[in-house]
């Protein structure tokens, strides 16, 4: 247990953003907003699992997925026809030519719920697809092409069309998918109604425990020997695969992990806003979501959570007051972070913190016996960061 | 000539072409066990292509290596690895942002798979483990450093420290002397004939003064060929090797 | 279904089917030469591509407004030189982008993405900003309107043969700048070993920008030719991007060759599953068919063969 204890929080430090995190998650903002922002808030921090997702993937691992939007639809789509179909029942939809299908199938003339539709009248089955099924396509994504040595570029760009693949796929079969519309008019989740003030507070609650425990999930796998080996493939691949390990599945593992956690995200979003859409799949959601990852510092965990909120913040402020200067504003973010702050928000904070443990350091040299070894180390990363 | 039993490395016709270019030609060499074989030869003989095939970085065109009796051709590099075949790179090849400790635990050879990596615990037989090789390559003062902050020479040490933690049976060196201090190459000749025993090493050099202090046997390659195999004296006798390495 | 038709409306059907492959063919080469030459000479991804071609679009409409507003006695002649105006404009932007930005990232390619893909939403805004948000065309010459029709009822637009000629020639002119130029030389031997040509007086990063504006050019001449085929809008490029960059990968980043067979191919795959599926199922079949064909062959169809050097 004390061994846990000191592997997430490694000292005073990792306790310190936590209960920051924590605070500001779980006191400040309910306490501060009212009910529709906190439900929008709610919405955002849906997107940090993504963001968190990436960290590891990205920030950790050094392998880019463009289309991270796919694993965040396919746990909301999962979710959704869940609640589609409980919301369908022969009663309510007494109305249509077909009563007890989903609204939209009946107005495409569908006469019988399709085959994959059916497992989803079933919770359990439903939650576990919403894990399962975003980890079971990254793991046959990343099989093919992690084990056949494909990455960098070329696997943003694959999975960037498999973005655009889903979303445009999702699409073109209304009959089956709800089509552009998505999946909307959620009403129920076994008989609770997700539309309620009560029931929103309750979500928000909810996802936030359930990020907080993913990043803390995170943090002990960081902590351990497999943080050192996402560091190691990353900085040098080559001679991680000659210490005798299979980097293929490592880089898969990365990213079954990341998608398994935006399916969470997606599945979450579903129940706090109500509808999904093949909007929050395609390439820009997928991109969009990198970003938020980029603003908080690629490889900070609690990072991704600030970035997530401010850029979602920011874009809700903007659009409200100046929608054409929003593009901008965003155009401008990514090529910011990405030329001046690549470690983002996290960067910025141990910049601060290292500038005044430098000086301390410096000083300490002067008397006591630290190896010259030592004080190079502290001085270049002082200038470096 | 089949596989002979008494050699721990037999390689077998062993040939590779790049786009036509054979870069290794008919190939065979044997290695026994305690060896320490050099192989020397001007630049673009193959050298470094050979090691490149040993550990599956390359593919062979033709040809068989066997390791212990079994092939390691088509084998991916891991695997090859996990039988006991190290392999040093020409650049220093560590892990920059991780420590000293860090980079020899990381080549601990338990946990290899990701269930593993997630399961592994830093015990004491890791951690004694880890100040035994640490020492055995000089760095025991600097556990905690990171890779990046090392003299030159200390990076090679930690790469050949990171190599031996595994085991292997078969340690391949590609130039582990280039860019060093008279006296590093000193210590590394030492370190050498130290970890010699009870494995095979390949060593590749050009530093003439440092193969004849280490080598048992020289194989000299040209143009993907073997031009000469012997003791140091022999192949210094050789006029084959003298017209390659003089003539031009 | 097949029976209703008579051999010759089958014949017809035939030659319209494969002249509209042909056309799919030429836009999709004409689009992908200019990022072929970018990603594979120089590994860099431009993401804000699109946008260049809407640069260049955007420029044939200025031309053809200033044109019909101060000396329509030259409407016939304009397309033309708007079409090499359409190249300087993208061009410069080019430079001027990769001055700015571009060479602070070359050693991190997955940040480029990142930062042209904010660099594209920029150019999208902007346009939006100066053009406004519907779509514009261009008042094209006479000679561009209308069609052949060798047989009464075979019907060839003389805009999509323009394109293909269009084409025809930037490719070739592609081939003979990179192959027999000695600017092209530096281009291909930066590629291949930038220390050593550094060392042999290359000066590379001049080369690096040349690439850069010299893609960049490109992609504004393809932007100029589709005026010709449809209208442009703030958003036209980024409609097609990934359909641009599953080209260039297909193809194998390194060769010409392969950029064209992989257009060939996948325009031929796109204008037959268009006519055997309904709506957008089509491009889904073709996209999903090529990134399943990019998971057997991860480089692409042509790919190089050189020794890796670690």
């Amino acid at each position: 247990m004390k061994n846990i204890y000191t592997r997430v929080f490694r000292g005073g430090n990792g306790l310190a953003s936590f209960v920051a995190v924590a605070l500001l998650l779980l006191v400040v903002l309910p306490c501060s907003l009212d009910i529709f922002r906190l439900n929008l808030l709610g919405k955002y921090l849906t997107y940090a699992f993504v963001a968190v997702g990436l960290v590891m993937l990205w920030g950790k691992a050094g392998v880019l997925s463009l289309g991270q939007g796919v694993f965040f639809g396919l746990g909301g789509y999962c979710m959704a026809m869940f609640l589609k179909l409980e919301a369908s029942d022969p009663v309510s939809t007494k109305i249509q030519s077909t009563p007890g299908i989903p609204d939209f199938m009946d107005w495409n003339q569908l006469t019988h719920l399709p085959a994959f539709w059916i497992p989803f009248k079933s919770l359990s089955f439903s939650l576990c697809a919403v894990i399962l099924l975003p980890t079971l396509v990254a793991f046959i994504i990343g099989m093919a092409m992690f084990k056949r040595r494909v990455g960098g570029v070329y696997f943003a760009v694959i999975t960037q069309a498999l973005a655009l693949i889903l979303s445009m796929g999702i699409d073109s079969r209304q009959g089956y998918t709800g089509g552009r519309n998505g999946i909307t008019d959620l009403k129920t989740l076994c008989g609770w109604d997700i539309r309620t003030h009560h029931a929103q507070y309750i979500l928000y609650f909810v996802t936030c425990a359930l990020l907080l425990g993913a990043i803390l999930f995170s943090q002990w796998l960081l902590s351990g020997k497999v943080g050192k080996m996402l560091l190691a493939i990353r900085d040098r691949e080559d001679r991680v695969r000659f210490s005798g390990y299979d980097v293929s599945m490592f880089k898969v593992a990365a990213f079954c992990f990341a998608a398994a956690l935006s399916g969470i995200g997606g599945a979450l979003f579903v129940l706090q806003v109500g509808f999904i859409s093949p909007s929050l799949v395609g390439i820009v959601p997928s991109i969009e979501m990198v970003i938020f990852a980029a603003v908080g510092g690629r490889a900070s965990l609690y990072g991704a959570v600030y970035g997530t909120l401010l850029v979602n913040t920011g874009k809700s402020l903007f659009s409200e007051n100046f929608p054409q200067l929003w593009l901008f504003a965003m155009g401008g973010l990514f090529i910011g972070v990405v030329v001046l702050f690549p470690d983002g928000l996290a960067g910025l904070c141990d910049l601060a913190r290292k500038k005044t443990g430098l000086a301390i350091k410096k000083l300490r040299a002067g008397s006591s016996s630290i190896t010259a070894p030592e004080i190079a180390q502290t001085i270049v990363k002082g200038e470096e960061s | 000539m089949n596989s002979n039993n008494s050699f721990l490395l037999s390689i077998e016709d062993l040939t590779v072409s790049f786009d036509g270019f054979k870069a290794v030609d008919a190939l065979n060499l044997f290695i026994e066990k305690d060896e320490l074989r050099v192989i020397i030869g001007p630049n673009g003989a193959g050298k470094t292509t050979v090691l490149d095939m040993i550990c599956g970085k390359t593919q062979p065109t033709t040809g068989s290596i066997k390791f212990k009796n079994s092939e390691l051709v088509g084998l991916p590099e891991h695997q090859i690895v996990r039988r006991g075949v190290g392999r040093k790179f020409q650049t220093p090849s560590i892990y920059e942002n991780l420590t000293v400790f860090e980079n020899l635990e990381v080549s601990y050879p338990k946990g290899h798979s990701v269930m593993g990596c997630v399961a592994f615990r830093r015990t004491k037989e890791v951690v004694d483990r880890i100040h035994e090789m640490a020492e055995e390559i000089s760095l025991q003062d600097y556990p905690d450093i990171e890779g990046a902050f090392l003299s030159h020479g200390q990076k090679q040490w930690l790469e050949i420290g990171m190599l031996l933690m595994q085991e292997p049976e078969l340690i391949m060196l590609d130039e582990p002397v280039a860019g060093m201090s008279p006296a590093e190459r000193e210590q590394t000749a030492a370190l050498i004939q130290r970890i010699c025993k009870g494995r095979c090493i390949i060593v590749i050099d050009h530093d003439m003064e440092f193969v004849s202090r280490i080598a048992h046997k020289v194989t000299v390659l040209h143009l993907g060929k073997i031009l000469a195999e012997g003791s140091m004296e022999e192949i210094q006798r050789n006029p084959k090797v003298i017209d390659v390495y003089l003539g031009h | 279904m097949m029976f209703a038709y008579t051999g010759a409306e089958l014949w017809n059907i035939a030659v319209m089917q494969g002249f509209a492959g042909l056309s799919l063919f030429s836009v999709l080469l004409l689009m992908a030469l200019g990022l072929a030459i970018i990603f594979g000479q120089m590994g860099v991804v431009n993401l804000a591509h699109g946008e260049f071609m809407a640069l260049g679009a955007y420029t044939v409409y200025l031309c053809s407004t200033l044109v019909s507003n101060h000396a329509p006695a030259l409407q016939p002649y304009y397309f033309v030189i708007a079409i090499f105006v359409a190249f300087l404009v993208a061009a410069l932007v080019g430079l001027l982008v990769e001055w700015s930005l571009i060479r602070f990232l070359y050693k991190r390619p997955l940040d480029t993405l990142l930062a042209t893909w904010g660099l594209s939403l920029i150019m999208q805004q902007s346009f939006r900003s100066i053009f406004g948000a519907r779509e514009v065309t261009p008042t094209l010459p006479e000679w561009l309107m209308g069609s052949f029709k060798p047989t009464p009822s075979i019907d060839i637009p003389i805009n999509g043969v323009f394109v293909m000629g269009l084409t025809l020639l930037l490719t070739f002119g592609v081939w003979f700048f990179m192959f027999r130029s000695r600017t092209g030389l530096h281009m291909r031997a930066t590629v291949q070993n930038r220390a050593m040509s550094d060392a042999v007086g290359i000066n590379t990063k001049l080369v690096d920008r040349f690439t850069f504006c010299l893609g960049c050019g490109i992609a504004g001449v393809a932007g100029a030719a589709f005026t010709t085929i449809g209208s442009t809008g703030p958003d036209s490029g980024s409609r097609y991007i990934v359909d641009t960059f599953l080209v260039v990968v297909l193809g194998g980043t390194a060769s010409l060759l392969g950029t064209i067979a992989s257009a060939f191919g996948i325009a031929q795959a796109q204008s037959i599953s268009e006519f055997f599926l309904e709506g957008t199922m089509g491009k889904v079949a073709v996209l999903s068919g090529i990134v399943i064909v990019l998971m057997i062959r991860p480089k692409g169809l042509f790919p190089s063969k050189v020794r890796t050097h670690s």
